[in-house]
């Protein structure tokens, strides 16, 4: 393999691992609060991509007002959510809200084949996103830059958000014993709340940044995404800002390198990530910066 | 009192159900329509129930010995899904017991069909289904179309002859029987045709639903090919010509009849402009006196230009029509014997006379894409 290909497969693994990245911090944010898997994550994303597509080709407008509005809408829907089906079952068994959780997933995607149709859409990328750079022999699309910016910035905001400021706080109060923060006077509801707003945002920007990478909108489009960054989230270490983020360049990295060095297994490179997971859960359950957690009884 | 009443009703709800469930005889024949309505084939799907809906709508009844029944569309979402397929067919044999199933968009699909309906000996047409396994070895499957050692020699020809093409990448879908199979004829008839068995310098796969496939065409780029034949889902395929682009990679992108999907064209925008592909019918080049009657009407109803597979869906519909007056009755075996002696039908999309294996053989179309639209380029005959 020559240089210039080697340099080509690492701008593609990184324009890839960024965009999981970017996802799975959303899923790690909820479960470091509420220890909820949220599955409905990959639907929210969906949901995300397809109010931006509208904003832009309904209501025709400018492609950055669409992403904030729809970025704005979802987070709101993704509050509406957890105060419908998870907030009712946070006294219950956690596999109670689990199973909640796969059902808003199918809902969602059924209401996305009712309501938008099953046949894919084309999305209308904006002419500055989509314009290809060349640096030497190595080639990319001006989006796959971007991505890795706001991955990168949306982690540090994250972490000052958590680490330092009140909410924050409140936010690593609620993920230690809920019971013990609302005796401390700590609004519950409020931190959940802004907590499903911020997984749900990051969601909805993740899937509008999706859409403008791989034009190609379907009600469905949210389930591979949302797995893969599951195992990203998982291999990163679950409830690890940090470790979403470095989980998924791993799971960019290593499908980019699967096909790039064994062409022949190149259709299979879905399952290798699957198998990444369970090797993952076999040999270190807690993921590469995941904190072992001391079961409560 | 009240509850005298509510039982009254109840008593007379449940007569009322009785009543109509009473006469065991059918009043229709029911067409099944296999099809993906939603997931990554949906866009296909769509095109051939289109041209179903309007062979219903212009033939709505069926002469069976001398009874009018009316033909009733009973469609089942297959969702693109090999085990979904299995399941809705299935549906439509054991459940909605339907007396013909037409479709489904996708070899894998049909395939996955296959031994539902001929353990139920019901008869099913294929439309636009090309893989030749699909009717091999099963007596009840028939297509209007023709199959892929054909159209894969047709577009190795082009490469060869007129793109004067020496070496070429393969990208296949590889859970896709429909690519694989196409691109295995291809491949024949390319090493065949150039006389050189390393013409082929490799064969990239991947998946149904992938989005990403810059590792793939990286590797492309290091081949330098001629050519590249990409058979595929729509979606994909367009996806892969787009990052293509991206990558620097200006070789000429050639597939199959799948391509012929404004999907495809959404999807793809200007990457897709100029690439080539076969077909099974061309507006353009009406064939027979069926064809003109179904592009006036096509173009009335939905004022575009319909594709390829939304003329076979037409023809599957007034072929299965037109074997059960042949028969004169409702029986399994006597349609299947009926459609299996369709000889010289004129169809939409060419003149229809099914050989021993059930398979229509018909002329291939290639066609471009030229400002955004699918555009006829030539007639290649079997």
């Amino acid at each position: 393999m020559t240089l210039s290909l080697l340099l080509q497969h690492i701008v593609n693994a990184l324009s890839l691992g960024s965009l999981y990245a970017l996802i799975a911090i959303g899923y790690t944010m909820v479960y470091g609060i509420l220890r909820l898997i949220n599955f409905a994550h990959g639907d929210v994303f969906m949901l995300g991509a397809y109010v931006a597509f509208y904003g832009i080709t309904l209501v025709s407008l400018p492609w950055w007002a669409a992403l904030l509005i729809a970025i704005v809408l979802t987070a709101m829907f993704g509050i509406g959510l957890e105060r419908v089906a998870y907030k009712p079952l946070r006294d219950s068994p956690r596999i109670s809200i689990m199973i909640s959780a796969i059902g808003a997933s199918f809902l969602l995607e059924s209401l996305g084949v009712l309501i938008f149709g099953g046949r894919p859409k084309g999305v209308p990328v904006p002419e500055v996103l989509s314009r290809v750079i060349r640096i030497g022999p190595v080639s990319t699309v001006v989006i796959s830059l971007i991505i890795p910016l706001f991955t990168f910035g949306l982690l540090a905001v994250l972490v000052y958000i958590v680490n330092r400021t009140k909410t924050g706080m409140a936010m690593r109060a609620v993920s230690t014993d809920i019971e013990a923060s609302r005796l401390m006077a700590v609004d519950v509801n409020r931190i959940v709340s802004f907590t499903f707003g911020i997984g749900s945002l990051l969601a909805a920007f993740g899937g509008i940044m999706w859409s403008f990478k791989y034009p190609q909108l379907n009600p469905l489009m949210g389930v591979m995404p949302g797995l893969k960054c599951f195992i990203a989230a998982v291999i990163g270490g679950i409830g690890s800002i940090g470790g979403a983020v470095l989980g998924g360049f791993l799971l960019g990295g290593i499908e980019i390198m699967i096909v790039a060095f064994l062409p022949t297994l190149s259709g299979y490179r879905d399952a290798f990530a699957f198998v990444l997971l369970i090797v993952v859960l076999l040999v270190k359950p807690t993921g590469l910066l995941g904190k072992r957690q001391t079961e409560k009884v | 009192m009240k509850k005298a009443v509510g039982f009254a009703l109840l008593a007379a709800a449940l007569a009322a159900l009785v009543l109509a469930c009473g006469p065991a005889a059918p009043k229709t024949v029911k067409f099944g329509v296999f099809e993906p309505l939603t997931g990554a084939n949906a866009g296909g799907g769509a095109l051939e129930v289109e041209g179903i809906k309007l062979a219903n709508e212009l033939y709505p009844t069926v002469k069976v010995g001398d009874k009018e029944y009316k033909i009733e569309l009973v469609l089942a979402d297959n969702k693109s899904d090999k085990v979904e397929a299995a399941n809705a067919a299935q549906r439509l044999v054991d459940k909605d017991k339907v007396n013909v199933v037409l479709g489904s968009w996708g070899s894998s699909l049909s395939m996955a069909a296959g031994p539902i309906v001929k353990n139920a000996k019901v008869s099913a047409i294929g439309l636009s289904c090309t893989n030749p396994l699909v009717t091999k070895g099963n007596e009840y499957y028939f297509r209007v179309c023709f199959i892929d050692p054909f159209q894969g020699t047709v577009m190795a020809n082009y490469a060869v002859k007129n793109l004067g093409a020496k070496k070429a990448v393969i990208i296949r879908e590889v859970s896709n029987d429909y690519s694989v199979g196409l691109a295995k004829f291809f491949v024949d008839s390319f090493k065949q045709l150039t006389g050189d068995e390393n013409s082929i310098l490799a064969e990239l796969n991947y998946n149904t639903g992938d989005t990403d496939f810059s590792a793939q065409l990286t590797e492309v780029k290091k081949f330098k090919p001629d050519v590249i034949f990409a058979p595929g889902n729509y979606t994909e395929s367009a996806l892969i010509i787009k990052q293509a682009k991206e990558l620097g990679i200006n070789v000429p992108f050639l597939g199959g009849d799948t391509w012929e999907t404004p999907e495809f064209i959404d999807v793809g925008k200007q990457a897709v402009e100029g690439v080539v592909f076969s077909t099974f019918f061309a507006t353009e080049v009406p064939i027979t006196e069926t064809s003109k009657v179904f592009l006036d009407e096509y173009r009335k109803k939905y004022n575009k230009e319909p594709a390829a597979v939304t003329a076979l869906g037409f023809d599957g519909y007034l072929v299965a029509r037109d074997a059960i007056q042949r028969a004169g009755s409702l029986d399994k075996d006597k349609i299947r014997e009926a459609i299996a002696a369709t000889k010289d039908f004129p169809g939409a999309a060419g003149m229809i006379t099914l050989n021993e294996d059930g398979d229509a053989v018909k002329s291939a179309v290639i066609k471009t894409i030229k400002n955004g639209q699918f555009t006829y380029m030539a007639t290649v005959e079997p």
